[in-house]
Parts: C-alpha cells; structure tokens; sequence
C-alpha cells in the first residue's frame, strides 16, 4: 500500500506558506490524485508561525496531520524551531541559507540550505518568494509537474494577471528558479 | 411562483473545506433556516450560509449569543421551516439550554458541532472532548442522535441525513465533527440527494397551520413545564419509549477485522481513519487486529460492540477526550467481563505510530 | 329581560375549557391577559397570532387561549418568537413575559431584538418581584422593599436601583418602535396601548414593547387595600403609566401619546 507523501511547510506570517501548500494541494487533487491540506490556526489572527500540511498520494489519505513529515521547509528561525517535532532522521530538511544552524534539528540524513530569500529579492521580486518555494517542493517530490504548477497559480491569480501579464511571467519564472535551486542538491 | 434553484444540481466532485461543505450540505438538505453566533472553529459554516443566502432564498441571522442561535432556530422549526444551528465549545455548552427544550418538545433541531479543546476556552483548534456533552447534555435523559463523522464526505452525507433524523424522528440531531474537520480541504462529491434516491422528510409547521384555533381546529398548546412529578414521569417515558422504539432504525456503526482479532481498536472521527491506517498495515503484516467504529454515539451500537467485545477480545480506545468515547464504550459493555484499555491525549490526535506500538504491546498481553 | 345583549365577560380568543384560570387571586396576569385577549379579537387575528409565554408565572398561560402558544425557557420566548416571525412573517408573535424573563435573564435578547428592531411585540409584567419562585428580588423592586433575597429592604447602594424598562427600549430604538408602560389598574388604557403595540407589528413598522404594571398580593403579603395602594401611589413613583415611544403614524391616528 503506498503511503502519501508528507510535506510540511513552516514559515513567517506573510511568507506566503498556506498559500503555496493550497496550491499543491489543489493542482494534486485536479490530476485526480488524493490530497489533503491543513494550515495550524490559532488564537491570533497575525504573527505566529504558519505552518501548512500537505498529503498526496493515491488512497484517500489518512488523518490529516502526520507525526513525520517527508519533506518539511522551513523559511525562518522560528519556523525550524516549530517543524523540529515533525523532522525525523528520514526526513528531507530544507531551510533558507539566512537561517542560523544553531536550531536545525540533529540526526537528518538530508539537509539542505537553499538561497531562495536571497535569490528572490536578487534575482525575481520578494512577493514571489514563496512560489519559488513552490518550484522546490515540486523538485524535490514531483507530487505535481511545473505545468500543473502553472495551471493551478493561472486558477488563483489569473485574474490579476489579465491586468499585468508581466506577473504572470514572474511566477512562472519563480516556479522553475524554484526548482533549480533544488537540484542536485539531494 | 418560478421554483427555487436547487443549491446542488446532478453531483459534482470539489475540493474544499469541512466547514464549506456543511453549508452546501445543508441547503441541499432542504435547510431554510440557519441561526448562528460566531465561535472558532465553524464560523466558516456562516460565512458561506450567508453567501449562499440572496441566491437561494435562504434566512440567516446572525444572533447575540448561542442560547439566541439555538433558540431561534427553535422558532424556525417550529414556524414550519428546516432550521440548523453550529457551534463550538463553550458554545455548546451554552446551546445545552434550547437542546433541552428541543429534547423536551421533540423539536427537530438540527445542530452541527466542530469540537475544539476544552475544558472552558480551552484551544480554538481540535479536539474530541465534546462527546459527553454532546451526546448527553441538558438536563433530561440524553434523547438524542449524534452522527460522529470522520471525512467531508461524511460531512455531505450525515448533514443531509441529520435534517431527515431530525424530522422523520423528532428527536434533536446532531452532526459532530472537529476543527481539523471543518478547516481541512480533502475531495468530496456534492449531489443533489433526490437523485441518489434520497428522500427528503418534508418539514411542517407546529404552529400557525390554516383556520382559527379553537374554532376550525385545536389550538397548539406547546409546552415543556409540568405542575405534578406523575404527570413528568408520563412525559418523559413516552419520549424514553419512542426514542427505544426508532434507535434501531438510526444507530450506525463500521467494523472490520474483528473476527479473530486479539485487539480491536475503538474510535471516532478523524481519529478513526488514524486507526484505520494502522490497522490495515498491521493486518498485512499478519498482526491479529481489527476496529470498530461507532458512526452514531447516541443512540451507541451497544448490540454490535457487545457482539464483539463477547469474543474475549481486548478493545482499545482510541480518543482525543480522556476517556469521554470509552465511558459510552464501558456503558454499552456493561455485564460483560470485557477489557477495555485506553489511548487518550485530550486535544492532539493521536499519531499512528503511537496507536501502532500500543496495539503491538497489547497483542502480545502486555 | 327583552332586547338586552349581554356582554360577554370572556374574550372570544380565551380558551373557556382552560377557565377558572390558575392565577393567585388578586394577580394582575389576569388582567393583562385579558386586555391582550380584547385587543387580538379587535383585531380579529385570533387566527394570525402565536402566543408566546416565558417560566415564572406567565407559564401558567401556556393554555390559556385559543391561540396557538408555546412555552419556552426562562428569558427566552424573546428570541423563540423572533426565530419564528423570520421564518414566518404572515404570523403576528407575542412575546409574553414577567420583569425576569425581560430585564435579567433575557435582558440580552431583548436589548438585541430592540436594536435589530425586530417586528414582534413583547408584553412585560412588571410586580416588582419574582412570583413563580416565591418572592426574590427582580430588577423591578422598589428600594427598601422586602422579598424574599431582600428581606431588610432593597438597599440601592448594593442592588440598584429599578430598571427603567420602556425607557431603556425607547433610547434603544429607533423610528418604527412603539414602547408604553401600562398598568392593571387601568384596564381600558392598557389594552389600547397593546392594541396598538400589535398594530405596529402588523403593519410592519417595528418593535413593539409594553411594560404592564401588575399587583401580586401572595408574595407582596398585602391585602386588597394595600395591594391596589403599592401599584397606583408607590410604583408610579418610580414607573411612569404612559405611551413612551410612538411611530409617527400610529400618533396620527389616536391623537396625541397618551399619557398618565
């Protein structure tokens, strides 16, 4: 029976974390695969860590938060702290190169830092920074391809996009500037 | 007078949260009415009510407080019209009171119930600590039906099934689901009931119907107070005989795996599909091991879990409560000398490799 | 006795089965029930109206009229029959209550189905105290009166002073709202003010509140004398008889806002 695969996604308030986790959750669900998306909320309504789990897979998943996630990244010194109880030695751990080492999680087969806070404000356009992120989660996992990638962000922003194709171009240039920043580095 | 549209038409499969579905769920019911104050984790329920609202026809007030939500919708339903309610924590422990009088009067409410830690504010976000309460709340005998969910399409499902309880019986309904429940987004297939041969119970009004009372008709004289203990008693077994009458016809439940199993594990909700998981992996392995899930907690499936439990298995209950899903477990198995062991973490679900290791633990006899 | 029509005592919407009725003698609900009796079959929405009644004595009213009735929990018939008109608007809803059900328990949802301006009417019978009980302080009670959780007398310092009802809905509401306290002690003025309390919902304009003053000689321990004395000279000192809020059009038609 194959398992769903787990990501977690940890991150700032306003780091765009829920919605890149919506996103793969959607476009996995309109391939006709299995998913399930749930953001942590509490009490606050701003401030506070996001955190977003997602599940794909092929069987209706099971509960909807999971002890072990697959693959978890993490965009922020708060935000490693938050993930560490979901981090097991199996895990992929990916964490933005801004972030200090003193908290990452001990025992992780796989640690990557990625530059993608860097690299968006350099390169892109900070407001994009979390679809980059979205470009390293499908490069890292393939729960969905770049184009349905695309598809699923035309469904959400296109609308603002009829007004400023530029932004179009944009994220679609995040999503693979995302997945670049990931390859090879497993 | 054109035909109202109907609020789901042929079937149609979606992607959304719990909370989203409830309100589809229940304009497809037939709902007219919905009554609510806001409380983490349903007011989502609302916010779609109100959307769906101007283009069905749909009422919704927005009340003062829960005991005016649940009172309200008393008015609705008594005026004739399907009528819901939702609420939370310390909102259901307020909604105890209009429960009371429905339970009382026999009033086909409908409540829908997205658990969140308690006690008092407790945490906005899950939990399975309202099962006592909401199966056995107010101050009577608990005559009521409660329907514990446990995906969306439970939640389509068992809220249309809820409006039909609740009218075909008379007894309040509830739907109980969680915050986990209500802010998830997993798939579920909307359809339009009729078309999958369900019926819908029509509502009727109590009050109000043609002529003059007491002139072309009797008048309706609706109470809940009584002036003498007898005349109480007399009430009150009669609501305790037809509710024994129709629980056969209501309780649900699904089991697997319990033939020949050394341990079965018992639990609702989203909490069930963590012990489903487990359970089948364990199975394939070779591990002697089966569930039992209560689908309705009032009226219990003591009849179905007494048959299990006679074997001599152990049973293991599962639960985000301490202990509330395995005092109606120990109730139903009452004379039996069955062992029931607990798993309990009030507020967290329970992780699969814990229910794992302890289902382990207890088939070998530890 | 030729060509003399005999005016009937009863109401045509009371229930005679339901008669003699279970009120304490001496109890104004008699009188109030009477005057709304009057004024639904002037009206003649016999067949129009549900009649409401709240816990404390007003439940003894559950049958009490050929109208339907529901008994609801205590300070709650307000939302019940708010409930009810929403999901029913051709049916006119009377919420029927003593000074508990409307200014403690239920002040909440009065105070809410006053500014949501709510198209019901709600009778208040204000005898200063709570009845069914056995006599404990309400909002209502007169200082330095004795009841049963005021045996030394109301002292204001601790407890307040009465709630000013009618006065409070009015400053609440808005245009389209007909507020007025009456009292059993005039029985004619009374069913006018709830005459036109039901015309208000009828016509659609608004909330409707009347605040009948009421005498309840079994917890007051008064006699005849003494009882008629407490409603007309000491609650009108600190309760005003009189219409407090009336929709322009309604005051069109009656003349001026009866007072007194």
């Amino acid at each position: 029976m194959a398992r769903p695969v787990k990501i977690l996604l940890a991150g700032e308030g306003g780091q765009g974390v829920q919605a890149v986790a919506e996103i793969i959750a959607e476009a996995a669900y309109e391939k006709g695969r299995e998913a399930l998306y749930i953001p942590n909320f509490g009490i606050e309504q701003r401030g506070g860590v996001s955190l977003a789990f997602v599940q794909v897979g092929d069987e209706p998943i099971g509960p909807p938060r999971f002890e072990t996630a697959d693959l978890a990244i993490a965009l922020s010194d708060r935000a490693v702290v938050r993930s560490r109880p979901y981090v097991g030695p199996e895990t992929t751990f990916i964490y933005d190169s801004s972030i200090g080492t003193n908290h990452l999680p001990q025992g992780v087969t796989r640690l990557v830092a990625v530059p993608a806070i860097e690299v968006s404000k350099k390169e892109l356009h900070p407001r994009v920074f979390n679809v980059m992120i979205l470009g390293a989660v499908i490069g890292l996992t393939g729960v969905i391809t770049v184009e349905e990638a695309k598809e699923a962000i035309e469904r959400r922003l296109g609308h603002r996009f009829e007004k400023d194709p530029a932004l179009r171009e944009l994220n679609h240039r995040a999503v693979e500037r995302g997945v670049e920043l990931v390859k090879g580095k497993l | 007078m054109p035909a109202k549209p109907k609020p789901v038409e042929g079937e149609k499969k979606v992607f959304m949260t719990g909370n989203e579905v409830v309100a589809w769920a229940a304009a497809a019911a037939g709902a007219e009415c919905m009554y609510g104050y806001p409380i983490t984790p349903q007011n989502e329920i609302m916010h779609y009510w109100t959307r769906l609202a101007p283009k069905f026809g749909l009422i919704f007030l927005q009340t003062e407080d829960e005991l005016a939500a649940g009172f309200t919708m008393l008015g609705g339903v008594l005026a004739g019209r399907k009528s819901f309610t939702a609420t939370a924590g310390p909102g259901n422990t307020l909604m105890q009171e209009p429960l009371s009088m429905a339970e009382m009067m026999r009033l086909p409410a409908v409540v829908v119930i997205q658990q969140r830690g308690g006690p008092s504010t407790g945490q906005v976000v899950y939990s399975q600590q309202e099962v006592t309460l909401t199966s056995l709340g107010g101050n009577g005998e608990g005559l009521r039906v409660v329907y514990s969910t446990s995906s969306h399409q439970d939640l389509y499902d068992y809220t249309i099934k809820a409006f039909n309880t609740a009218w075909r019986y008379r007894f309040p309904t509830f739907v109980l689901g969680d915050g986990y429940q209500g802010k998830m987004r997993e798939p579920v297939v909307m359809y339009d009931p009729e078309l999958r041969g369900v019926e819908l119970v029509p509502a009727e009004p109590y009050v109000g119907r043609p002529g003059t009372p007491g002139v072309d008709r009797p008048p309706a004289h609706l109470r809940n107070a009584y002036s003498i203990e007898e005349e109480l008693y007399e009430a009150v077994m009669e609501l305790v005989r037809e509710y024994e009458k129709v629980a056969p016809e209501i309780v649900e439940h699904e089991a697997f795996g319990v033939d020949g199993a050394r341990v079965v594990a018992v639990a609702h909700g989203v909490v069930f599909r963590a012990v489903k998981g487990v359970v089948r992996e364990l199975r394939q392995q070779g591990v002697p091991v089966g569930y039992f899930r209560p689908i309705t907690l009032r009226p219990f499936p003591a009849d179905a879990l007494r048959r299990v439990a006679a074997t001599g298995v152990r049973l293991l209950v599962v639960e985000s409560a301490y202990g509330q899903l395995a005092r109606l477990v120990k109730e139903a198995l009452s004379g039996l000398p069955a062992e029931v062991h607990g798993l309990y973490k009030p507020g967290v679900l329970v992780g699969q490799g814990e229910i794992a290791t302890r289902i382990k633990t207890l088939v070998q006899g530890g | 006795m030729k060509g003399v029509q005999i005016q009937p005592a009863m109401p045509r919407s009371w229930r005679p089965e339901t008669k003699p009725h279970k009120f304490c003698p001496g109890c104004g609900h008699g009188i109030v029930l009477k005057a709304l009796g009057e004024a639904i079959d002037e009206l003649e929405i016999q067949d129009r109206v549900v009649f409401g009644c709240d816990i404390g004595c007003s439940l003894l009213a559950w049958d009490f009229f050929n109208v339907d009735t529901v008994q609801t929990h205590h300070g709650r018939t307000t939302p019940v029959m708010v409930g009810m008109k929403r999901a029913n608007p051709e049916l006119i809803v009377v919420a029927y209550m003593g000074d508990g059900g409307g200014y403690a328990i239920g002040t909440q949802h009065l105070v809410n189905a006053a500014t949501r301006n709510d198209r019901i009417t709600v009778i208040l019978v204000n005898n200063t105290q709570y009845g069914m009980t056995g006599g404990q302080m309400a909002p209502t009670t007169l200082p330095g009166q004795k009841t049963e959780t005021t045996p030394f007398g109301r002292d204001p310092e601790l407890t307040g002073y009465p709630i000013q009802g009618p006065e409070m809905v009015a400053s609440i509401t808005r245009d389209g709202a007909y507020v007025a306290r009456g009292t059993v002690a005039k029985p004619r003025q009374l069913k006018g003010f709830i005459k036109r309390a039901l015309q208000n919902q009828m016509a659609g304009r608004g909330f409707s509140f009347v605040e009948a003053l009421s005498t309840c000689p079994t917890n007051w321990r008064t006699n005849a004398e003494d009882t008629w004395k407490f409603i007309e000279k000491e609650m009108t000192k600190y309760f005003k008889v009189g219409e407090v809020k009336v929709p322009p059009e309604l005051a069109r038609g009656k003349g001026e806002r009866e007072d007194g």
